[in-house]
Order: C-alpha cells, then sequence, then structure tokens
C-alpha cells in the first residue's frame, strides 16, 4: 500500500482500528470473565491492561507513517478556516504577494528567454563559433574578427573535429514582382541547415553543388520575407526573383522564426557562387563561421586543431596570415550590453518582492501576537513546540502560495505587454514565454517568501510561556514583539528608499542628457538609406551621375529645403572609425589615434545645421582633381593640433588610401554616439570628407552605404511618399528605405534611459505603497494593543496631542533609522547604476534631497491615523476593557 | 516511538515476527501467546504491542486479513510477509550471536573475578 493510498483509505483504517481494539477488548474481558471475575470489573481490567485505547490508537497511526501528511491536511484545512475568517487579511496579503511574485516572475520570464534559454537548435550545446583573432586589432572597438574565406574553406576541408559553416550578411535590392525592395541577405554555405539541424519549411536547401562559382544561381526565402512578398504561397517554389540585378530560381523557404546572429534573413544565397574579389583573398575576413562539434569531440581539441591550422596557415601565408590566430568558443545568443540590464531590473524586482515578504511577515506577526492565547492554549492541550511551528508555517505557505498562483497569472497577462514596451526590440523575444523554469521559479520564490515571512511569527509563537500568556490574557506582553515590528518597518523603509534614490538617480540623469546640445539642429530632418538601381553600380561614372540625380530631384521635391547624401549619420549603429596623424612620419596602425570618418556631399554639414567655427565648409570645387581637403571637429582640432588654429594644417590617414588632407574649416562636435553615450565614447574625434573625391575603386562599396538627408521646412515625415515616387530612378529600381527623423533617433538614442527610468519609478512607488501600508498596520497594531495603556494616560491628564506625538514618535524613530539605513543602500545601488547606465554621473546628491522627504511625508502619513486613533481613546471605555 | 516494555530495544519487533511466524493470528492472540511463552518474565504491555504490529504492517514485514474467528467474530490476522520471514531469519540469527556473545563476556569477567 503506498502512502497517499493509506491517506486516501483513511476513514477505512480508522474503522478497522476500532474494530481490531474493540476485538481485543472483548476478548480480554470474556477470558476474564471466563475466569469469574464480573462483567463491569472484567471489562475495566482489560482496558487497564491495553493502556488507553486512545493513545494506543495514536501511537498506531503514527506508526503508519503518514503522520506528517495527515497533520499537513490539517493544517492546511486550519489555514484556509482562519483565513476565511479574516478575509481582509488575506486579501491584502495575498495581493501584496500576488504583486511582488507576479512582477518577479515577468522579469524572470524576460531574463530566463532572453539570457538562460539555449539557443532553439537541436543539441544547441554542441555549436560553437570559430573567430579570427589579429594581436594589433582593436576587438575593444570593432568587436570579434570574422574569417576570410579562403581560411573557412580550408577549415571546412580539413577539420575533424567540426563541420563548419559560413554565414556573409549583406544587403541588396530585390526586384520584379512589385514595388522594389532593400533586403538584407545572407549568403551562406551549404552546411548552415545542415549544422545548425533546421529543415526548411518548403522546398529544399542548399547543395554542395549549389555551392560553388558558376552553379545555377538559387535561393531560400526567410520565412517573414514569404509572407511579406508572396503572401506565403507554396506556388513560389521554382519561379525566380531578381536581386541586385541577377535573376535566381527559389527553392526553398527557411522556417519561421529562422535567425542568424539574431536576424532573420530575408534572402539566403549560395556563399560559394560569390566571385567578389575580397571573398578571394585571405586580407578581409568578412565570414562570420559558426560550428558544430563532431559527435564525441570537445571544443578543447577543437581549439587545438583549428590553432595548429592557424599556425600553418601563418606560415603559409605570411602577407595576410601572420600573427593570426582563431579562437572556437561556445556558441551564444547575440544578446548584446542587455545581460546587465536585466540582471539590474531583476535585482530591482527582488527588492520589491522583499518589501512585499516583509509586509506579509508583519501583518502575520501581528496576528500572532493576537492569537498568543489561541496558541498557549494549544501547548496547555499538549501540542508540541515542533508542531506549532509547522502550523503557523502551512498557514503562511497557503499565502504565499495562493499569491504566487495569482502572480503568475498576472504575469501571464503582463508579459507580452512587457515585452512589446521594451525600447527598440528586444532580442531573443520570441523565446520569452513562460515554461517550466518560469513556473519552477514562480514555484520556489512563492515557498521560499511564504517560509521567510512565516519564520518570524512562527519561531516566536510557542516561545512564551503559556501559563503566563494565559494568565495575562494575551493583554500586556507584547513588548518584546516591538523591537521585530519596529525592523520590519525598518527594512521596509530602508528597501524602498533604495529603489525611490535609484529612480530619482535616473530621472535626473534622463533630465540632464535629454537638455544636452545634440551639436546640430535636430529640427526638420529627415534621414533614409538609398539603394541605387543595381544597373548603375558597374560603373563609376554612371555611379556619380546616379547620386547627382538623386540630390537633384530630391531637391525639387516641393518642402525641401536641402539635401545631402552621407555614409554614416549620428545616433545610428554605424561608423568608421581610422587612424590619423598630424605628420607625414605616420606609426604603426595600433599606435594611431583614431577619428570617425564620414563622407559627405557639399551641404551635409549645412543641411544637419553643424555649426563652423573657423574657415569654411565644403563647396562644389571640392571634387576629384582638386585639392584633398576634410573638415575636422572642434575634439579633433584639440587633439591633432592642441591649441594651435587647425585650418590650413595636413593631416595623414593611411586607412584611406590617399591623402594627405588640408584642413579647410573646425566645425562643433556632434554627438554621434547618442546623447547619452557619446561622453564615455572611445572614439569621439570627427572629420567630414567629400564624397566627391573617393577614388573610383572605392566608390562602388560607398555607394552601397549611402544614406541621404533631407532637410524640409513642413513635418518631414510627410515628406516620404513624395520623395519616395521621386527617388525611384529611370528603372524604377532605386529605394529609399528605413526612414527616420533625427528627432526620433535623438530621442531613441535616450530610449534605454527611458526605460530604466520608467520600471525603476513603478517599482519605487510599489515600494513606496507597500512600506507605507507596512507602517500603518503595525503602528495601528503596536497602539491598538496600548489603548488601555493610552487610556490611563488621558486619565491622568494627558492631552490628545501629547498621545499624538507620543505615536508619532515611535514611528519617527523607525524612520530615522529606515531612512539612514537606506541611503548607504542608495548609495550601493548608485555605484552600480553608474556603471550600468550610459550618461549616469556619479553620486546625484540631489535625488537624495528629492526622495528622503517623499519618503519621510508618506511614512508619516500612514503613521498619522493611527496617532490620532490614539489620540481619541476615551478613557473610560478603554479602562472598561481592562 | 519508545517502546514502554521492558524488552531490550528492538526484541517485540522479534518476538513478534516469531509468534506470527507460527500461522496467522490476531492482535489479542499474540499478546496471549506473548505472555505465555515468556512465562511473565519478561512483561509485554499490550499497548505498545498494536503500535509495533501496525508498524511492522507498514514497513511490508507483516500483512493483515481481516477473517472469522471459531466464535463468528471478524478480526484482524496478521501473517508473515516473504520479506518478513527473511528479516525473522536475520535477526534471529544475529540476537542468537549477540545473547551468545554477551554470555562469553559474562563468563570471561566471572572467571577474572575468582
Amino acid at each position: 500500500m503506498n502512502w497517499w493510498h493509506r491517506l486516501l483509505r483513511r476513514k477505512k483504517m480508522e474503522e478497522q482500528l476500532e474494530k481490531e481494539m474493540r476485538f481485543h477488548l472483548d476478548q480480554h474481558t470474556a477470558e476474564l470473565m471466563a475466569q469469574g471475575i464480573d462483567p463491569e470489573k472484567a471489562r475495566r481490567r482489560a482496558r487497564m491492561a491495553l493502556g488507553g485505547p486512545e493513545r494506543v490508537k495514536e501511537e498506531c497511526r503514527d506508526a503508519r507513517g503518514t503522520r506528517w501528511l495527515e497533520d499537513s491536511w490539517q493544517d492546511f484545512r486550519y489555514a484556509m478556516r482562519t483565513l476565511r475568517q479574516h478575509p481582509g487579511f488575506a486579501v491584502v496579503a495575498i495581493l501584496t504577494m500576488a504583486i511582488g511574485v507576479g512582477a518577479s516572475t515577468v522579469m524572470f520570464t524576460v531574463v530566463n528567454g532572453v539570457l538562460l534559454r539555449p539557443l532553439p537548435y537541436p543539441e544547441a550545446d554542441k555549436l560553437v563559433a570559430v573567430n579570427g583573432h589579429t594581436d594589433n586589432f582593436n576587438t575593444k572597438l570593432f568587436g570579434k574578427q570574422n574569417v576570410a574565406y579562403p581560411d573557412f574553406l580550408d577549415f571546412q576541408r580539413e577539420s575533424h573535429a567540426l563541420t563548419l559553416a559560413g554565414i556573409l550578411f549583406n544587403g541588396g535590392t530585390a526586384s520584379g514582382a512589385g514595388e522594389p525592395e532593400y533586403v538584407n541577405f545572407n549568403e551562406i554555405s551549404s552546411d548552415v541547415f545542415s549544422v545548425l539541424r533546421v529543415a526548411p519549411a518548403e522546398g529544399r536547401t542548399f547543395s554542395a553543388e549549389d555551392d560553388k562559382p558558376g552553379a545555377a544561381p538559387v535561393m531560400i526565402l526567410g520565412y517573414s520575407f514569404w509572407q511579406r512578398h508572396f503572401g506565403g504561397k507554396a506556388g513560389v517554389l521554382g519561379s525566380s526573383l531578381v536581386l541586385d540585378g541577377k535573376s535566381y530560381t527559389i527553392v526553398g523557404i527557411a522556417p519561421a522564426g529562422f535567425r542568424l546572429y539574431d536576424s532573420e534573413p530575408d534572402i539566403c544565397t549560395p556563399l560559394g557562387q560569390d566571385t567578389a574579389k575580397y571573398l578571394r583573398s585571405r586580407g578581409p575576413h568578412p565570414v562570420h563561421v559558426l560550428a558544430r562539434l563532431r559527435s564525441g569531440r570537445t571544443l578543447a581539441e577543437a581549439q587545438a586543431e583549428l590553432s595548429l591550422m592557424g599556425s600553418r596557415l601563418a606560415v603559409q601565408y605570411k602577407d595576410t596570415n601572420r600573427d593570426r590566430s582563431f579562437v572556437v568558443e561556445p556558441l551564444r545568443p547575440e544578446v548584446g550590453d542587455l545581460r546587465s540590464t536585466l540582471w539590474l531590473l531583476l535585482g530591482a524586482v527582488g527588492l520589491v518582492l522583499l518589501i512585499a515578504c516583509t509586509n506579509v511577515a508583519s501583518l502575520l506577526l501581528a496576528r500572532a501576537v493576537s492569537r498568543e492565547r489561541e496558541l498557549a492554549m494549544r501547548v496547555a492541550l499538549g501540542a508540541g513546540r515542533g508542531r506549532l511551528v509547522r502550523q503557523c508555517l502551512t498557514e503562511s505557505a497557503v499565502l504565499g502560495l495562493s499569491g504566487g498562483v495569482l502572480g503568475v497569472g498576472l504575469a501571464a497577462l503582463g508579459l507580452q505587454p512587457f515585452v512589446a514596451f521594451w525600447p527598440g526590440a528586444l532580442p531573443r523575444a520570441e523565446e520569452v514565454q513562460l515554461d517550466w523554469r518560469v513556473l519552477l521559479f514562480a514555484l520556489t520564490v512563492s515557498l521560499v517568501s511564504g517560509f521567510l515571512f512565516g519564520l518570524a511569527p512562527a519561531l516566536r509563537a510557542p516561545a512564551r510561556e503559556f501559563e503566563q500568556v494565559l494568565r495575562a490574557g494575551g493583554r500586556s506582553v507584547v513588548g518584546s514583539s516591538r523591537r521585530l515590528h519596529s525592523s520590519f518597518v525598518v527594512s521596509e523603509l530602508a528597501l524602498a528608499m533604495v529603489l525611490l534614490v535609484s529612480a530619482g538617480m535616473l530621472g535626473r540623469t534622463l533630465l540632464r542628457l535629454s537638455s544636452l546640445d545634440p551639436g546640430m539642429n535636430i529640427q526638420n530632418v529627415l534621414v533614409a538609406h538609398m539603394a541605387l538601381s543595381p544597373g548603375v553600380l558597374a560603373d563609376t561614372g554612371r555611379i556619380r551621375a546616379a547620386w547627382q540625380d538623386v540630390l537633384e530631384r530630391a531637391r525639387r521635391v516641393p518642402g525641401v529645403e536641402s539635401v545631402a547624401i552621407v555614409d554614416t549619420f549620428p545616433m545610428r549603429e554605424g561608423f568608421n572609425a581610422m587612424g590619423y596623424w598630424p605628420t607625414a612620419d605616420v606609426p604603426p596602425e595600433n599606435k594611431q589615434p583614431q577619428a570617425l570618418a564620414t563622407s559627405v556631399s557639399p551641404e551635409y554639414l549645412d543641411v544637419m545645421g553643424i555649426p563652423l567655427r573657423q574657415g569654411r565648409l565644403f563647396n562644389e570645387q571640392d571634387r576629384m582633381g582638386g585639392e584633398l581637403v576634410v573638415v575636422i571637429d572642434e575634439v579633433l582640432a584639440q587633439q591633432a593640433f592642441g591649441g594651435e588654429p587647425a585650418v590650413g594644417k595636413r593631416v595623414w590617414m593611411p586607412d584611406m588610401g590617399y591623402g594627405p588632407f588640408v584642413v579647410a574649416g573646425v566645425v562643433g562636435h556632434v554627438r554621434h554616439w547618442g546623447l547619452a553615450a557619446d561622453d564615455q565614447a572611445q572614439v569621439r574625434a570627427q572629420f567630414y570628407y567629400p564624397f566627391a573625391q573617393l577614388p573610383d575603386k572605392l566608390l562602388r562599396r560607398w555607394s552601397e552605404l549611402m544614406s541621404i538627408v533631407v532637410r524640409t521646412n513642413v513635418r518631414p515625415l510627410s515628406e516620404v511618399p513624395s520623395l519616395k515616387r521621386e527617388l525611384r530612378g529611370a528603372a524604377g529600381d532605386q529605394v529609399f528605405y528605413e526612414v527616420h527623423t533625427m528627432e526620433q533617433l535623438a530621442s531613441d538614442s535616450l530610449a534605454h534611459q527611458r526605460f530604466l527610468l520608467l520600471l525603476f519609478g513603478v517599482f519605487a512607488g510599489l515600494a513606496l505603497v507597500l512600506a507605507c501600508i507596512g507602517i500603518y498596520g503595525v503602528l495601528a497594531y503596536l497602539t491598538g494593543q496600548r489603548v488601555p495603556e493610552i487610556g490611563i494616560r488621558i486619565a491622568l491628564g494627558a492631552s490628545p496631542s501629547g498621545v499624538m506625538w507620543m505615536v508619532l514618535r515611535q514611528s519617527l524613530g523607525m524612520i530615522f533609522v529606515g531612512v539612514a539605513l537606506g541611503t548607504a543602500g542608495a548609495w550601493a545601488a548608485g555605484r552600480v547604476l553608474k556603471q550600468l547606465v550610459e550618461g549616469m554621473q556619479s553620486m546625484e546628491i540631489s535625488s537624495f534631497a528629492t526622495m528622503i522627504p517623499v519618503l519621510v511625508f508618506a511614512a508619516l502619513l500612514a503613521s498619522f491615523l493611527p496617532a490620532r486613533h490614539a489620540s481619541r481613546v476615551d478613557p473610560v471605555i478603554a479602562l472598561r476593557q481592562e | 516511538m519508545a517502546t514502554k516494555s521492558d524488552l531490550p530495544q528492538g526484541t517485540l519487533d522479534l518476538l513478534i515476527l516469531k509468534v506470527v511466524a507460527l500461522g496467522p493470528v490476531h492482535g489479542y492472540a499474540i499478546a496471549q501467546r506473548l505472555g505465555q511463552v515468556s512465562r511473565h518474565v519478561v512483561q509485554v504491555p499490550q499497548g505498545s504491542l498494536y503500535p509495533a504490529l501496525h508498524r511492522l504492517e507498514n514497513r511490508g514485514l507483516l500483512a493483515g486479513d481481516w477473517k472469522e474467528t471459531e466464535t463468528g467474530r471478524e478480526a484482524k490476522f496478521y501473517r508473515l510477509t516473504g520479506k518478513g520471514r527473511a528479516q525473522l531469519e536475520t535477526e534471529a540469527a544475529s540476537w542468537q550471536r549477540l545473547t551468545e556473545a554477551v554470555a562469553l563476556i559474562l563468563k570471561l569477567s566471572e572467571g577474572g573475578a575468582e
């Protein structure tokens, strides 16, 4: 018989136990009677011999081994009964817990989805990334290095430990059916799908034959692109689509949600078919390489193998592969700098949960004190100490769990809005779901919090001398619980203070950052990427003419004031950093200071409203054949030439491949990295150079990156349709895409800070409300206990205001200690925030100065009601109570 | 659960197993048998008998069946399970060893005193 079996058949077993005892007694009585003892006496002797049937039964029940479960069941029902008797208490406690558990569950679900869940591929722990590494490469600035295509091919052919796959990120214009569209397409080696173990949704993946130069052009469509462009029709397999002027046959559809490095490709084409020169050289490193460990192979073996191959390549191809090594690492989801933000938020939510627990603990404690008589009575009737502790804990576990269930419900409702509300796109958002891990987390959190807040009252309950309690009638022995109560209030206040001050610091930071001068006039400026017609890209003369045409056509659109083209514009992720030197004896690459290079058409500085400080801006004469010129910003002028006037000086930029350049003018600094991030950016110096002076060999590459900036004298976004129409080009396949306004981008650059502020604001508000409820509850309880005493005081002549002051003084003491502890906590929290939030400055003393009064005022308000109540005690009634 | 008998710890279980091994028997009969066999040398309070029976049943050493007695009343008859029989053998053997060893020691000490 299993224990649950026994538990279910409890009633029957009780009957049988009773029957067995009765049988025994009857037998014994009968036997004694047979010896001639009279029935009455015989029955008594039989009972004596057995030793009290009830006690024997109790011991038999213990022997059954299901005692703990039966008791828990009993405790559970008892807990439910007591909670039902005090519905107000139950509702407050459960709601408090639900808020705490709900908020932490939402945050944990996000952390779980984004950081903890493995990549959504079979045996994802066997997937690795292969990166190149050169010692003099600035990894901190540019990120990890990828791999040269010929190196990749060698590894792929020779590796015994890994099956490798390569991906090249690219963009182009898809045309043919309907409106031409700029698409991101990935050139992939044929093994990508098999390495990831992903099957196509329709059709097939690439074969080794597709992955060769000269093979028939084929493509796989991304699921979203297929839905968007073809309405998800299955008939597209076998039909063709034009990508950058070349016609491809569609052979497959990638599954929904298929992502490479957290972006869903619109189109995949075979990498091996790309005959571009930079893919045949070991110099550039454009290919992202991921791989799967072959069965039985370890990461260390793979690393050893690649190191060996790398050093062989270094000998064989000295020019390109000297100092070059290769690193194998487990493949991790790309989540950028989100990790710290998420842990920060989880920590903040943890504080809210802690406050909620403290709150419920103080409520429970107050009840435990008023239940002292009941507990003492139970002790008197023979209940063990452990038994009472268990009963108290059961009660708080019931509270915790009910709060937890409600909390998970709240979390399930709140999760989607929260993710949608995330600034920008939350990476791996599709992975953020309630799963077993989240449920386990919520269960653990609610149980642990249940025990946590139940522990203090539980341990305290049977500690008293019960006779004393019974005699005192539960009235005059509250003294020692006061300290425990105060410590709850103090910790709640301290925790609330940490959150309030953090929110305050974030708020001040945000205010300061948004009032910063971006360094240009961001109003009425439209920016968009621009892809020329693929047809013109083959010829440099046609490229220059096409850009000229774009500028002229855009200028003719009504409402457009001025227009320019540029390769990278501020407040976006794109940048182009290169080394510079103010004299001809340029040091080696890793010793050169860096500056941001921006290629522009002459009007750019004017369109953006970047103020001129010295010299001149560009004009139409800065073209091929003219003197090579640059315009530098104040930061570069200061860095390169110190205080001397920079105009007319020359700078060398070896990465440009031509030069030197004459400084034609100095302009103001622009916050390229965003309002918040620019101050701490590694490369701040900027210079601008004329797109018209770009050598022919770079022209095509640059033309694929250019954007257009338009200053309008009407609302900028209203110009988009006419600009789109006007800029379609002669062949109708020029695309104007990813349109933003400069204002929007500047504001987006603070989205992270704004989001954190909002969340911290919400948490701090919750914390404040919970702390106030806590103070109110505890004070109301404590003063309630003191009613007879207060009655005597008033009878002896204490004034109402004096009584009020007495109560308030008590709360002021707690507030003072809470604020002191909270200040220390907030100071520590500020240091953490400063590490994690861009643009945050050291301790913002003013946020302490604003938040402390808020907290003190709210806490005093919460204490006022009980204090007033105490001052209105009627001594006659109070004394009669005693 | 401390037994209130004067029996050495654990011997009550062994005695019960031994009595039940002779054939299915109800609680009262076990008490009787223990009283007779031990010739009142060892006091087995009836009160501790039933918890012990339930414990042994719970551990799967005994099984209980409700059957009619010769007087026609229903009583719970205990019988030994396979596991119980094995347990009885090992416990009996170890008891044997223990008593022999204790006896040996007692003899030695007497010898030493003489």
